[in-house]
């Protein structure tokens, strides 16, 4: 068999030339226009090498590797959740305006919030679950039409229920009293010795990222429902024959990821506005689906790739200021997501071929063996 | 008529897949306005043979040659060039497209850059008053019967040119009227001095319209007849073997107890058809009950009423004395049904996935793969090496991904992991199929080591020594019926091949 370092060399081979591939395009991109690539590209580096910057990417991948997750449960079983937009959104109005109306203890009080949320979050994409299992309603069509609704749903319910107060221009959920919100960790910065980022607040809902990235490994993983998750993705009917009822999964399925979704705009609501506003931070729900396939659904790579993209984001703000167009950093985003799935493709071709070499060679080693023990 | 040369001659064509012979020296003569048969089961070589001589599959050996002129075919195109057409036994059409655009699609005639639909439509109607094939090029291909949308097809393919038509079983999906009217264009055609290439289970409609018959059997050609000279069930006969396999004569050890009781189930297909039609049989404890049939006459609906996947319309299936009606698969799978499924690629493994993960596949919440809400890995590994080693999979070890096995250790796998959870029933869908000899006899060692253990056997195969040589009861099935009970020590290949193409049923009514 093949050494197993040899394979996760090979694997990280992928994410590391398709990086390169995306800086070369964004480099002709630059270079296009006018401007030095390598410049840019040094002062995105030193600028988004600052406290103040990592907090503010780790700040943006939190989200980002939570709808990550979101999407990716549904991948696994070969599920397309594009209502993750919608789910987030939805489940942040609900969690922002029962949040703003209770005071409790502090630990109760943000459980609550975040129960919410996941609740909503599932209910809104258990309905495209229940549409797949009972009419055969493709998830794709039904989620992006969720999203709609949601986005109408939330309008409505800003406007005319969950307003705060009536006569502010300010659309907003009433703001969480200090129970609801999670302290900043900013501290950790200056206990090993960096200079406390200025100006921004490092959202303490990371720890629940983290436990989420767990969560999401142990039960792809390692639990039952995990191995039947799988093998409906790899294989619907052997999983079907192993008995894995394939619309109690969908539907299990949908539940789970909408739930996750539920979790992903949490962060800034806890770490910063404390409360549903209208200029909420959208399209999360999108950009998770490519950190999903960047990170390709293992729950390291997604968070690699989650802080990569909040990397990326934070550090084209400098562009702007060099009067270099931040665009190129989209360019980059969207290159970068192409060649790491070309990039897997190829590595996995080269990794299967050799396997089966290898078990080629075993077989006949073994034969060989028998021949002369008979 | 002498100095006419053959419109088809196949020379010895040979084609291997790694592990099977599909073609040996097969050989084809089909004369210029001839209508040719070519009768086998499944798995005969039929399919493999026209794929070649449709440009689909390059021949490892042999010559074609098309209207005396040797040809090499590299892809379906050149042999349309050479006027040979194929219609599949799946349509290809597309449904929202007219009847006129599904024709012309690939072909389109043009009028400088616009398409020339008039064109195309008077050349369908011209062939379709030539073939008796009338067909409306307006239609909507969604709206019309299955019969049309045959027409369709070989409309299609006349449309390009075809002098020489093959079909793969075209009668199959047709109703009686629908085959008389295909019959009456097959007869125009051939009085056109077309030939038809004619691929069929159906041994009475062969007969009443083929000019000759080529039989084939275990990927090579055994005769060719003329229908004038053969009656159905020499035919049968023919595609069945003279010989069968005399079965080993084992010690009986079926008892009285009846594990797995099927009392009359029926079920249809999603468009109405009836797919099992009072199915009825009882298997015993330590007994094997052989279902014979050409594919495609139930067995796959049977194994997934049994299952729980296939919901049935009627009747009960009671295991160990309970009715199943409403157990899952997987409660099923857990109280002692196992299954080796008939296709190993589409319902049997995880081919991305290492050994263990494919061990665990169907016992997935059993011990010793599951703990809790857990995979016990370690378990799930132990319990894979002890099938590797009691079943001898070759394999460097339980952590290869499956699809780096050959496919007859894969098949040893997947029997290691349904025998050694020790079920109560196993129902066996082609348990070698494609498997070496060795790994065959150790296979069928293993069914009738647990046979012996008191394991009630469902046994599904197309492989005739299979079925004899392991049944202690013959059952077979056509067009979701059980139409014959037969004694494997008994049995005769006319009776088998008969009752098996539905011609002994009519016989018998």
């Amino acid at each position: 068999m093949m050494d197993h370092g040899k394979k996760m060399l090979l694997s990280l081979l992928a994410p590391a030339a398709a990086i390169a591939f995306a800086l070369i395009v964004a480099s002709l991109a630059l270079w296009a226009v006018g401007k030095n690539p390598i410049d840019a590209f040094s002062s995105m580096w030193s600028f988004g090498t600052t406290s103040t910057s990592i907090a503010s990417m780790i700040n943006r991948a939190i989200p980002l590797y939570i709808s990550a997750v979101a999407v990716a449960i549904g991948f696994q079983m070969g599920l397309f959740n594009i209502g993750v937009e919608g789910q987030y959104l939805l489940a942040a109005l609900f969690a922002g305006w029962v949040g703003g109306n209770i005071g409790l203890w502090s630990p109760l009080h943000i459980t609550i919030i975040i129960l919410v949320a996941v609740l909503v979050g599932a209910l809104w994409s258990g309905i495209a679950g229940v549409l797949k299992v009972t009419r055969g309603v493709h998830e794709v069509i039904s989620t992006i039409m969720l999203n709609f609704i949601a986005f109408s749903v939330i309008a409505y319910f800003l406007l005319n229920w969950f307003r705060d107060d009536p006569t502010s221009l300010n659309l907003r959920t009433p703001v969480f009293a200090e129970s609801g919100q999670i302290p900043s960790l900013n501290w950790i910065f200056t206990t090993f010795g960096f200079s406390e980022p200025r100006g921004i607040s490092m959202h303490g809902f990371l720890l629940i990222a983290v436990a989420v990235g767990i969560f999401y490994y142990m039960l792809v993983k390692r639990t039952r429902f995990g191995f039947e998750l799988r093998a409906s993705g790899m294989n619907p009917g052997a999983a079907r024959m192993a008995g894995v009822a394939p619309k109690k999964m969908v539907l299990t399925t949908m539940l789970i990821s909408g739930g996750v979704a539920g979790l992903v705009g949490l962060s800034t609501m806890f770490g910063s506005i404390h409360s549903y506003t209208q200029d909420f931070p959208r399209n999360l729900g999108f950009t998770g689906i490519a950190v999903a396939l960047l990170g390709r659904n293992s729950a390291v790579g997604m968070a690699l790739g989650a802080l990569l993209f909040g990397f990326m984001e934070r550090s084209a703000l400098i562009l702007d200021l060099e009067d270099t167009p931040k665009e190129v950093v989209q360019i980059m985003q969207g290159v970068v997501v192409l060649a790491v799935v070309i990039a897997y493709e190829v590595v996995n071709r080269i990794i299967e071929k050799r396997e089966i070499k290898a078990a080629a060679a075993a077989t006949r080693t073994l034969d060989t063996a028998e021949e002369v023990a008979a | 008529m002498v100095d006419e040369p053959l419109a088809v001659q196949l020379t010895d064509i040979t084609k291997t897949f790694p592990g099977v012979i599909a073609n040996e020296d097969v050989n084809l003569s089909v004369a210029a306005g001839e209508i040719h048969a070519i009768v086998g089961e499944n798995g005969a070589g039929k399919s493999t043979l026209m794929k070649i001589l449709y440009g689909m599959q390059n021949p490892d050996s042999g010559t074609i040659h098309v209207r005396g002129q040797e040809v090499h075919f590299k892809s379906p195109k050149d042999a349309i060039d050479e006027g040979i057409g194929m219609v599949h036994q799946h349509f290809m059409l597309a449904d929202n497209l007219t009847v006129l655009e599904n024709i012309v699609l690939g072909s389109e005639p043009k009028k400088g850059l616009q398409l020339d639909f008039s064109a195309g439509r008077d050349r369908i109607n011209e062939i379709g008053s030539t073939y008796g094939m009338e067909i409306e090029p307006d239609d909507l291909v969604e709206t019309l019967t299955v019969g049309a949308r045959q027409r369709t097809e070989i409309v299609k393919v006349l449309y390009r040119g075809a002098k020489i038509l093959i079909l793969d079983e075209p009668t199959a999906v047709l109703v009686p009227q629908e085959v008389d009217e295909l019959f009456n264009s097959l007869r125009e055609f051939k009085a056109e001095g077309e030939s038809v290439i004619f691929i069929s289970h159906h041994l009475d409609e062969v007969l009443s319209i083929a000019d000759s018959i080529t039989v084939m059997r275990g990927g090579r050609t055994v005769a060719t007849v003329k229908p004038t000279d053969v009656d159905a069930k020499q035919l049968a006969e023919l595609m069945v073997g003279s010989e069968l396999p005399t079965p080993e004569t084992t010690e009986s050890t079926v008892t009285d107890v009846v594990e797995l009781s099927i009392q009359g189930i029926s079920a249809l297909s999603e468009d109405g058809r009836t797919i099992l039609d009072d199915v009825t049989f009882d298997i015993h404890q330590g007994e094997i009950v052989g279902i014979a049939g050409v594919e495609g006459n139930g067995q796959a609906e049977l194994i997934d009423a049994l299952m729980g996947i296939q919901e049935v319309s009627s009747g009960a299936v009671e295991f160990k004395g309970d009715d199943i009606a409403d157990w899952s698969t997987k409660r099923r799978r857990e109280d002692g049904i196992g299954i080796i499924p008939a296709d190993r690629h589409r319902e049997g493994l995880l081919l991305q996935s290492p050994l263990w993960e494919n061990a665990m596949l169907g016992h997935q919440t059993v011990k010793p793969f599951a703990k809790g809400p857990f995979i016990d890995k370690k378990g799930a590994r132990d319990r894979t090496t002890a099938i590797i080693e009691r079943f001898g999979v070759k394999t460097p070890g339980p952590d290869v991904v499956a699809l780096a096995l050959s496919g007859g250790n894969q098949q040893k796998m997947i029997v290691g992991k349904e025998m050694i959870a020790d079920p109560n029933v196993l129902i066996a869908a082609h348990p070698t199929r494609g498997v070496d000899i060795g790994a065959q006899a150790s296979i069928w060692d293993e069914i009738r080591e647990a046979r012996k253990e008191g394991l009630a056997v469902l046994l599904i195969s197309a492989d005739l020594e299979e079925l004899i040589g392991l049944s202690d009861r013959l059952l077979v099935i056509f067009s979701g019926k059980i139409v014959a009970e037969l004694d494997p020590l008994a049995v005769t290949p006319d009776e088998l091949g008969s009752y098996m193409t539905g011609v002994g049923v009519e016989a018998a009514s």
